[in-house]
Parts: structure tokens; sequence; C-alpha cells
């Protein structure tokens, strides 16, 4: 049974992306129940101090699931949620990729692949320089793995023994075709992570993994994830990657999100 | 005291008052901050040789509201890592600073993947960079004062090689040296030390330049030489500031000369004043390049 609440956020997200005839849907539905129980149960944010370096904190690493974020934080209050629909407008705040200096609540500007683990890393490292008891979460792709950045910065993390530091990894194998990764679980805990494996579109799973206690390394999330999850034509077909929906796909897709 | 000294000593001082300074070494430099290391564990660590991550985690401890540094090399600063500051220092705009050694080819006998005439020219690709070429030790002490806490992402370009004597340097600011009606020579940073002794009894204005980025269009523009003649001296790629100096003097017709590092892999090893030789980067030379100059 579907949850009415990502439903509404799919529907949301299939709009905006309808309306710019742009966007990274399939991506965006990969991340969403992840980003969705993080900002619900999980992080400590206040909507009306973004950016507040003194609370829990969120990057975004593969920054073309935009959508997804754009959404949930919407959803709670960062900006009203009829920003959504000007997503890739000229004047928009709102682009493909998010940018830290328009979006109330996206804590770095993403895009660039390999880019915010490592921004993710500096800000656990720089907590914990500044005794600050925060926790810093980020979200990576599985394709975004290929990048040599995200290994240095597993290591870096590791050694530094970054327990404010936890990573979530959105496996929805899309880039299998180009390079196999392997047990990601395995490689991580190799590195000196703890790690955890769980089904991503499980919302109590996924609270019960955020909610794990690692005090003294850096916590792996590996998410299993399906790439356009809950809209049948898009679930892991690499046609729809960026692809927006046209007047008819809109309707239908609406439909099955109803 | 050479630069890298000078740089030891100044962010070891800057350390003990500014409880934001974070210092990344990518294991380039250890043993001079061997002191800082005891004194300031958990603010100066030796992140290891992975420099684009080291950008990038900079940039994190940037949005923490602290301020880093970044020491190592100059082609594996900027070049490995362009994007990283590109993206993750220049376009979200946060302040850190990219402190490298190594200038052009100061390593020169380790030959040419330690080689980094481009740094100057690459970085000034990134809205809002600031950079900065001092000629002496202490000038890269005052202008490291000057500009480290302000807010942009800023390069220093630490040299092997200094001029003989400091100028009274300012952050963004160039000095003029001497004022001539025959021709405008613009120096940058350690090249100075081959200029001053070429423009001995010659009717030719000096200025020098320590921030190239943001430039100073004023000075160059208020002391122009009549002549509308400039000779640039550049320790990096030849013709980097070119276009710098044609939008100072814009709508004035200028003659733009320049001696600098060629864009050729320099394959041969030694000293860097073999290089230098090589290049042109000599007072000899910069004389006769004035001279024809005039005489053109």
């Amino acid at each position: 049974m579907p949850n009415k609440k990502i439903s509404k956020l799919k529907r949301q997200i299939v709009q905006a992306s309808h309306f710019a005839g742009e966007g990274h849907v399939p991506s965006a539905f990969s991340v969403l129940d992840l980003l969705w129980v993080l900002y619900d149960r999980v992080l400590k944010f206040d909507a009306g101090r973004p950016n507040d370096v003194m609370l829990d904190r969120f990057v975004l690493s593969k920054g073309h699931a935009s959508l997804a974020l754009y959404a949930v934080l919407a959803e709670k209050g960062f900006f009203r949620p009829d920003n959504l629909d000007t997503f890739c407008k000229y004047d928009s705040a709102l682009g493909g990729h998010p940018d830290c200096n328009k979006v109330p609540g996206v804590e770095a500007s993403t895009g660039s692949l390999g880019h915010g683990f490592p921004i993710a890393l500096g800000m656990a490292l720089g907590s914990k320089i500044r005794q600050i008891e925060n926790r810093i979460y980020c979200l990576i792709g599985d394709g975004e793995c290929n990048e040599g950045t995200i290994w240095e910065s597993a290591l870096l993390a590791a050694h530094h023994q970054l327990s404010n530091l936890c990573c979530i990894v959105d496996h929805n194998h899309s880039t299998d075709r180009a390079l196999e990764l392997g047990d990601l679980a395995a490689k991580f805990q190799s590195f000196g992570w703890e790690t955890l494996t769980i089904p991503g579109h499980d919302h109590e799973e996924i609270n019960r993994a955020l909610n794990h206690r690692h005090p003294s390394s850096p916590l792996l999330i590996v998410a299993e994830t399906t790439k356009g999850y809950g809209v049948k034509r898009m679930e892991n077909d690499p046609a729809w990657h960026h692809r927006a929906p046209n007047d008819r796909e809109f309707k239908e897709i609406l439909e099955e999100l109803s | 005291m050479s630069m890298r000294k000078q740089f030891v000593k100044t962010i070891e001082s800057l350390l003990t008052f500014d409880k934001k300074l974070v210092l990344l070494l990518g294991d380039i430099g250890v043993f001079g901050f061997h002191n800082a290391f005891k004194e300031f564990a958990n603010r100066v660590l030796n992140v290891g040789i992975l420099e684009p991550s080291t950008v990038s985690l900079a940039s994190g401890l940037a949005k923490s509201e602290l301020i880093p540094i970044i020491h190592t090399i100059a082609p594996f600063l900027v070049e490995r890592s362009f994007e990283q500051i590109k993206i993750d220092f220049g376009y979200q705009c946060l302040g850190g600073n990219f402190v490298s050694v190594g200038a052009s080819y100061d390593y020169a006998s380790l030959g040419c993947t330690h080689h980094c005439p481009s740094d100057v020219g690459v970085l000034q690709n990134i809205p809002g960079m600031e950079i900065v070429v001092p000629g002496t030790a202490a000038e890269f002490d005052a202008l490291f004062q000057q500009g480290y806490a302000n807010g942009h992402p800023t390069y220093y370009r630490l040299s092997e090689r200094e001029n003989l004597s400091s100028q009274p340097v300012r952050f963004g600011q160039a000095n003029v040296i001497k004022k001539g009606s025959l021709a405008t020579v613009v120096a940058v940073g350690p090249v100075l030390q081959h200029v001053l002794p070429a423009l001995e009894n010659l009717d030719v204005g000096l200025l020098y330049y320590t921030t190239v980025e943001p430039f100073d269009y004023q000075t160059l523009r208020e002391n122009l030489a009549t002549s509308g003649k400039v000779l640039l001296i550049e320790p990096f790629y030849s013709g980097t500031l070119t276009h710098k100096v044609c939008q100072a003097v814009k709508p004035r017709p200028v003659a733009v000369e320049s001696v600098g590092v060629p864009r050729e892999f320099l394959t041969r090893y030694g000293h860097a004043a073999d290089h230098d030789e090589l290049v042109g980067l000599t007072a000899k030379n910069v004389r006769a390049r004035v001279e024809a100059l005039i005489n053109a």
C-alpha cells in the first residue's frame, strides 16, 4: 500500500517535471522515501533557520535527484510548495541541480558527482573541531561511487572516526551497465565504516537504520532501491533517466499515483 | 627567510589567536609544521595525498564557519583540483586559502609533472577567485594577514625564489616603483629581481603587482606611459595578464608584449635558473625586450 504522503510528493514531482519539460524523475523517486523519512523522523532542523550549523545537516550529493529534495523541503516548510511548479524556469530558485545560495534548506550546491560527499565529510569534521553535537547526513548515488573522491572520502572519514557522519547509498543499480560495484557494504567495511543494508523504500527499515548508533566510526547505509519506484513505466528504464512526461503520460502517471 | 618558512611562521602565529583557522596539508610541509601539529592538534591536519577531496572537505569546513588553508604542490592543488575549487568554493561563494609551493618550474629537477606555470591563468577563470603572487617572504606575510579571512577563495603562490628586497604591499593594490614615459613595465611577484636592474637609466615606468586578481586597473590606467607601450613580465605563462592590461587602459590603444613562460613542456631538468635563462626571465633579456619595445 503506497504511503499517501509519498504519493502526494511524487505527484508534485511529476507535475514540476511536466511543467518544466525537464527533470530526473526516476532518480527522485529512487531516493524519495529515504529523504522523507530522514526529514520527517530523524533530522533535527528548523525551517525558519536554514543552514544553521548547530543543527543536523543533509547533503544531496547526487544533485540530479533535486526534485525529491525540493518536494521534501517544501513539505517541511522551507519554501512554499507552489514554487515547485517553477522548476527550471529562467528566474526560478529551483534548478535541475540544487543551489545552496538560492534554495533554503539546501546545504551544498551539487550536480558534479563526487563533490557532496567530501563536503559533508568536511562538515562532519568541522563539527568535531568546533565540538558541535550535530549529525551530518549525505546521500550518494551508486553511479557516483565510480568517482575517485568517493573512495578518498571513505578513507578519510574512517581515519578521522567521524561518528557524526552517515552516508546513504542509493543503490538502484542504474550504472551497473558501466561498472560493477560489487559488494559496496564490504568495500566500505574494509575502509573502517560500519554498514547496514536495507530495503530502500521501507520506511520502518529506513528509520531504524538512520537511528542506528555508531559511536566510533562513520555509518554507511546501502539502500537497495528501484529507480523510478512507484511508476511502472519508469522503473529501471534508462530511457526515462532525464526525460519529462508529455501530456498523455502526465495524466496516466498521476492516475497511477492516485 | 624563505617564503615556505615564512608561511609556517605566519600560520603558526595566526593559529594562536584565530580559532577558526584550520590547516590542511597534502603530505607536504609536514616537518615544517611539527610544532603546530602538537600545539593545534585538531586544527592542523596532514590530510594525505588526495587533493580534490581535500578541497571539497575544506569547503565543508568553510560551511561550518571555519577558515581552511590548503597547502600542497601547485599542479596538484590547482590543476588536479580545479573543479573542486571552481564549484565548492567559487560557485558556493565560500572563503578559503589555497597556498601552493613549486611555482612554475621551481621544481625543475623533478620534471614537467611538477611544473605549473598555468596556475594563475587557470584560476582566473573562477569568478570571485583572488590570486596573490608575493615577491618575498615578508610580502607573503603582509598579504596573507590582510586577505586570509576576507570570505573569498584566495590563491597564494609561494615561490622558491625571491626579490632582494620587499615592497610595502597592500592586498589588491599595485605599487608604483617608478614613473616613465617611453613604456610601462608591469612586473609580477618574484620577477622584480630581474626587472629592477634591467630598467636602470631608462625613462620607463615600473608597476609592481602582487595581487593579480582582483587586478588593480586604476594604478595601470593612471600610470600608463604616454607611448601606450606595455611590457608584462610574468613568472607564469606569458600573456596571462594581457587582457587585464587592455581592459585597464580601454579605450586607449595599447601595445602589449610579454616576457614569461612559453606554453611548451620544458622537458629539461637542472635548476629553475636554467629555465629562467631559457625563457628569458633574466635582467639582460628584459632590458633587451624593453629597448626593442621602446624603439619599435
